[in-house]
């Protein structure tokens, strides 16, 4: 039991963190005014989990131009898709556990 | 009770997924009118070809052009008036959803279904000026049916099979012209309503 613990993520424990993960793992990539309306966020909230989720490098960002309003990409890094893979693995193994 | 929170949680994320690939907001309703209008259209259009002076080949579409403009304008006001229709219901879920219609899976749905759609339209404007009347029918169900294909990635998985329902139809149209009219009836009348039908017994209620 113990084990199964361990392999849930520090980082995607947080829910908002799990979202943003989940959304970049199903897209190429979103735009943070995209991400903002899906998850129903507020720009603080969302930025302060976007930083976080990009010092564990599970996501890397661009930063562009269009039309002259910076538009910030996020896209999810092979270490991030590996984390939230193997944190999704781990929450179904809990689900499996908890069931027996 | 315990159990409930990660299964919960489990099933959220995996929404959230879908929905951020996914244009939810598409009516099954908005299927159903474009299906009605397409019928509509092509009971006028079968009126325009089979009624008044006797036009039972279609060799005879080529001198014919007032009834080719007419039809065309049919299939101009039923496509409008679709596409009208889809806004408008989609508009209304998306906000019933609390989302918003105008977001970057319905932007990349629009570029994925415009592409086909305006390419295969040019190429029947092209069939229609250089007379080739009989592959029109089948040149539109074509290139619908491949646009669908095209954003089926971007839209409820059961528009795949939409899409390639109307490719059948399509060749058959190509094969058998005489009967372009009753297929593309089928293909935007029929398949809209049933498909429309199921999409809203499944999504809207």
């Amino acid at each position: 039991m113990k084990n199964i613990f361990e392999n849930l993520d520090k980082t995607l424990e947080h829910r908002v963190r799990l979202q943003i993960a989940s959304v970049l793992a199903a897209n190429e990539s979103y735009d943070f005014n995209a991400l903002k309306e899906l998850l129903n966020s507020t720009d603080g909230n969302l930025a302060t989990h976007l930083k976080a989720l990009e010092r564990e490098k599970y996501i890397s960002i661009s930063k562009s131009f269009i039309e002259k309003k910076p538009n910030t990409r996020y896209k999810i890094t092979e270490r991030g898709r590996v984390a939230f893979k193997k944190h999704i693995d781990a929450m179904e193994e809990l689900i499996k556990q908890q069931r027996k | 009770m315990l159990n409930e929170t990660p299964q919960n949680e489990l099933a959220s994320i995996r929404k959230l997924m879908e929905r951020s690939v996914t244009f939810v907001s598409l009516s099954g309703m908005s299927g159903v009118l474009a299906g009605i209008y397409a019928l509509i259209g092509a009971a006028f259009a079968y009126q325009q070809i089979y009624s008044g002076e006797a036009v039972r080949s279609l060799e005879y579409y080529g001198g014919r052009i007032p009834m080719v403009q007419n039809l065309l304008l049919i299939a101009v006001l039923v496509l409008v008036s679709s596409l009208f229709t889809g806004w408008w219901f989609s508009s209304r879920k998306a906000n019933k959803l609390g989302t918003s219609i105008w977001n970057a899976t319905s932007r990349r749905l629009l570029i994925n279904l415009a592409i086909p759609l305006l390419v295969g339209g040019i190429f029947t404007l092209v069939l229609l000026y250089r007379a080739y009347f009989d592959v029109v029918g089948a040149a539109v169900l074509i290139f619908y049916g491949l646009a669908l294909l095209n954003a089926s990635s971007n839209l409820f998985e059961e528009v795949r099979y939409l899409g390639f329902c109307e490719l059948i139809l399509g060749l058959l149209a190509a094969v058998f012209p005489i009967y372009s009219l009753h297929f593309w009836t089928v293909g935007f009348g029929l398949l809209h309503i049933i498909y429309g039908g199921l999409m809203y017994k499944k999504y809207d209620r």
